[in-house]
C-alpha cells in the first residue's frame, strides 16, 4: 500500500466512522444479542437463561402466534398488491398532460404524510358504525354498513383500506420513472397503432418495471411489520374481535413488554426476518423474467 | 408520456377528480369534526359543515340544540318520577305504562315537522329536561365554525403544550444528529477512494434489510442497562450514527459532484475536512435538507420508538399524547379528538406545502436509484 492509499484509507475510516460505531452497537451487537436471546429464557428482570431451541418449539404449538401470522399474512396478500395497482394507476393517471396536475399530485401524496396515530384516528372515526362516513355512503348506495371494527371479518379489509389511503409515498416514486420512459417508444408503437391500454401494457409497465419491483419489495417489508395503526384502532394491542387483527409485530411487542418474554419475542423476530427473506427472494425470482432494466 | 386525444383528456381528468375526492374526503372529514359542536358530530345523515341553530322561545331569538324530530300528532309527556320528557305518537298514548303528566301536545305530520329542542349551552353538559318544541319551519341555521375545540382539546389533552416542546427538542437532536453524521459517512463512501469501501457500503445498505422487530428486544436492554428507559435520550442518542438511508441518499448526490473540484483544492493543500465544509457541503443544501426534512417527519410521525422507552406522561411526544388522550377518552369526544388530530397533523402539512419540491426529489432518488 502506498502512503497516498493508506493516507485515504485512514481518512476513509475517519469519515465513515459515525456509520462504523453506530453498525457495532445499533446493528452487529443488536442482532447478535437477538439471536441469542432468542434461544433463552429472558425476562430483562434476571440474566438470560440458554434453554435451546425451545422458544421456536413453543412458538409451533402457540396458536395465538400462528393467528397473528396468518391475520398478518392475509392482510398482506391484498394489501401489497391493492397498493401496488392502486398507485401504479393513479401514477399513470397523474403522468397525463392535463390541466392541474401539481394539485392533483398534492391530494393523492398528503395522505401519505399524515402520522401514523393521526391517520389512525381518523380512520376509526370514519368506521364508527354508527355515524361513520363509511357506513353513510355505503347505505346510500343500498348496501348495508357493516361494524367494521367490531366484527372479527371486517378488521382486516378495514385496515387494507386505510394502508391503501397512504400510497402516496410510491405514487411519487413510480411518477419519477415514468418520466424516464423515452417519449420515441411511444411514438414509435403510435405509428404501429398501438392504442392507449396496449401502450401502457407493452411500453409503460415494462419500463417502470424495476421500479415495481422495488416498491413490491418495500411493501413486503412494510406490510409484515405493519404495527402503529392495528396497534392503535384495536384497543391498544389487544388485537380487535377475537383477535382477528392482531397483527406479527403486535403480538411480538405484547410478549416483549406485557408478558416480559423477551427471549420469545426474539424467535419470533428471527422468524418474521426469515418470512420477509424468504417471501423477497421468492418475489426477486418470479419477477426476474420481467425486470427489463434499460440499456 | 403518452399523447391523448381531447375526449381521452376528459375521462383523465373526471378519473383525477373522482380519485382526489375519495382520497381528501378523510381530511375534509376531519377538518369538519374537529370544527363542530359534539352533537353534530352525532347527526345522521353526516353534515359536512358546522352550523348553530336558531328559533324564537318565548318571542326570544334564542340558540338551540335540535334533537328529535317529530313527524305524526304526538304528545309530549312527563312519567312520573322521570326528569325527562318523552315523545308518544297520539296513536299510541293509550298502551303508555305507568302515570303520567302531559305537557303539551304537538300538532305535527308529515308534512308539518316539529322539533324537539334544547337551549344551546356552549359549555357544560345540556339539561335534557328543558326540552321546547318548535316546528321546523322556524328553526334557522347559520355557518358557525366551532375554533374553541381547539382550545378543548388542548385543555382535554393536559400536557399539549409539554407534548409539543418535547417533539420539537426530539425533533432538534434528530436533525442536527442525522445531517452531521450521514454527510460525514457519506462524504467518506463518496468522495475518498479507499480500500474495501465499496463492499463496506454494500454492508451498510444491506443492513436496511433487517426489520426494527430483530433488534427491538436489545436495544431496548441496551437502553436498560445504562438507565435510560423512560427518558427522551434512546430516541435521539441513535441518530447520531449515521443511518444508511441517509448515508446512501447524501452519497447518491456527493457522487453527482465533479471530482475534480475536489483534486484542485487538494493541490492547493486543503484537508479531506476542509474539502467537505468547504465545497461539498455548501453545494450540497439541497440534499442536506432532504435528509433534514425526513428526519423531522420521521420524529414527529414516530409512534414506536416513544412507545417503547417513554414512560412518564410529562415525556410524551405528540404522536403518543395523541394515543394516549384517545384511548382514555376515544369514542366520545369526536370533535376534540379529531382537533387533536388536526393540531398534530397540520405541522407537517405546512411543512410540506413550503418544501414540496426538495421532498418530491428526495423521494424519487431513494426510487430510482435504489
Amino acid at each position: 500500500m502506498t502512503r497516498g492509499e493508506k493516507y485515504n484509507l485512514k481518512m476513509g475510516l475517519l469519515f465513515v466512522s459515525p456509520w462504523i460505531i453506530g453498525f457495532m452497537v445499533f446493528t452487529v451487537y443488536t442482532v447478535g444479542a437477538s439471536l441469542f436471546y432468542s434461544f433463552c429464557d429472558y425476562d430483562v428482570l434476571s440474566k438470560p437463561v440458554f434453554i435451546g431451541t425451545a422458544n421456536y418449539t413453543d412458538m409451533i404449538q402457540d396458536t395465538v402466534f400462528w393467528k397473528a401470522l396468518y391475520n398478518t399474512l392475509t392482510f398482506a396478500f391484498f394489501a401489497i398488491p391493492l397498493g401496488l395497482i392502486s398507485s401504479i394507476c393513479v401514477a399513470i393517471l397523474l403522468n397525463m398532460p392535463i390541466s392541474g396536475r401539481p394539485i392533483f399530485r398534492t391530494i393523492f401524496f398528503l395522505p401519505s404524510l399524515v402520522p401514523a396515530v393521526a391517520t389512525s384516528m381518523i380512520w376509526l372515526w370514519i368506521y364508527n358504525g354508527k355515524f361513520g362516513l363509511l357506513n353513510y355512503f355505503l347505505n346510500l348506495a343500498g348496501l348495508p354498513g357493516p361494524e367494521w371494527l367490531t366484527n372479527e371479518h371486517y378488521t382486516k379489509p378495514a385496515l387494507v383500506l386505510t394502508v391503501i389511503w397512504g400510497i402516496g409515498h410510491s405514487v411519487v416514486i413510480y411518477l419519477a420513472a415514468l418520466q424516464e420512459v423515452p417519449i420515441q417508444l411511444y411514438e414509435s408503437a403510435e405509428i404501429d397503432g398501438a392504442g392507449f391500454l396496449r401502450k401502457v401494457w407493452h411500453i409503460t409497465i415494462p419500463s417502470i418495471s424495476p421500479v415495481i419491483y422495488f416498491n413490491l419489495v418495500m411493501g413486503i417489508i412494510g406490510c409484515l411489520q405493519v404495527f402503529a395503526q392495528p396497534y392503535i384502532m384495536f384497543g391498544a394491542g389487544t388485537g380487535g374481535p377475537n383477535r382477528s387483527a392482531l397483527f406479527y409485530a403486535v403480538y411480538l411487542y405484547e410478549n416483549a413488554f406485557t408478558y416480559n418474554q423477551m427471549g420469545y419475542a426474539c424467535a419470533m423476530a428471527w422468524i418474521l426476518f426469515l418470512i420477509i427473506l424468504g417471501l423477497t427472494y421468492l418475489a426477486t425470482v418470479m419477477s426476474r423474467k420481467h425486470i427489463h432494466y434499460g440499456e | 408520456m403518452i399523447k391523448l386525444n381531447t375526449f381521452g383528456k376528459m375521462i383523465v381528468f373526471l378519473l383525477l377528480v373522482i380519485g382526489s375526492i375519495i382520497f381528501s374526503t378523510p381530511l375534509i372529514w376531519m377538518i369538519s369534526t374537529a370544527l363542530k359542536p359534539i352533537d353534530q358530530t352525532m347527526s345522521m345523515p353526516p353534515t359536512w359543515l358546522p352550523y348553530r341553530y336558531f328559533t324564537d322561545i318565548e318571542g326570544k331569538r334564542t340558540a338551540i340544540v335540535p334533537k328529535v324530530r317529530i313527524e305524526e300528532p304526538s304528545v309530549a309527556i312527563l312519567p312520573e318520577g322521570s326528569t325527562e320528557a318523552q315523545i308518544v305518537p297520539q296513536a299510541k298514548l293509550e298502551k303508555q305504562q305507568g302515570k303520567y303528566k302531559v305537557i303539551r301536545e304537538i300538532q305535527a305530520d308529515k308534512a308539518n315537522l316539529w322539533s324537539a329542542v334544547t337551549l344551546e349551552k356552549i359549555t357544560g353538559k345540556e339539561n335534557i329536561s328543558e326540552q321546547y318544541f318548535v316546528p321546523v319551519k322556524s328553526i334557522e341555521r347559520t355557518l358557525c365554525f366551532r375554533w374553541s375545540n381547539f382550545k378543548g382539546a388542548i385543555h382535554a389533552m393536559k400536557c399539549f403544550w409539554m407534548y409539543t416542546k418535547n417533539t420539537l427538542i426530539l425533533c432538534f437532536f434528530t436533525v442536527i444528529g442525522t445531517v452531521i453524521s450521514s454527510a460525514f459517512a457519506a462524504y467518506g463512501f463518496a468522495r475518498i477512494q479507499w480500500k474495501g469501501r465499496d463492499k463496506i457500503f454494500l454492508l451498510a445498505l444491506a443492513t436496511m434489510m433487517i426489520p426494527f422487530p430483530v433488534i427491538m428486544v436489545p436495544l431496548y436492554c441496551l437502553y436498560r442497562t445504562f438507565g435510560l428507559v423512560g427518558t427522551p435520550h434512546p430516541l435521539w442518542i441513535g441518530s447520531f450514527f449515521a443511518g444508511a438511508f441517509n448515508v446512501f441518499l447524501l452519497r447518491q448526490f456527493f457522487l453527482t459532484i465533479p471530482q475534480s473540484l475536489s483534486e484542485a483544492a487538494r493541490i492547493d493543500g486543503c484537508s479531506e475536512f476542509q474539502i467537505f465544509m468547504r465545497i461539498i457541503l455548501p453545494m450540497s443544501k439541497p440534499a442536506l435538507l432532504v435528509v433534514a426534512l425526513f428526519q423531522f417527519m420521521g420524529t414527529w410521525n414516530d409512534f414506536l420508538g416513544p412507545l417503547l422507552f417513554l414512560t412518564n406522561q410529562e415525556d410524551f411526544t405528540l404522536a403518543l399524547g395523541l394515543q394516549f388522550f384517545q384511548s382514555q377518552h376515544g369514542g366520545t369526544e369526536w370533535n376534540y379528538l379529531m382537533a387533536a388530530s388536526l393540531l398534530v397533523v397540520t405541522p407537517v402539512i405546512v411543512l410540506f406545502l413550503f418544501t414540496q419540491k426538495a421532498f418530491i426529489e428526495g423521494i424519487s432518488t431513494t426510487g430510482i436509484k435504489g
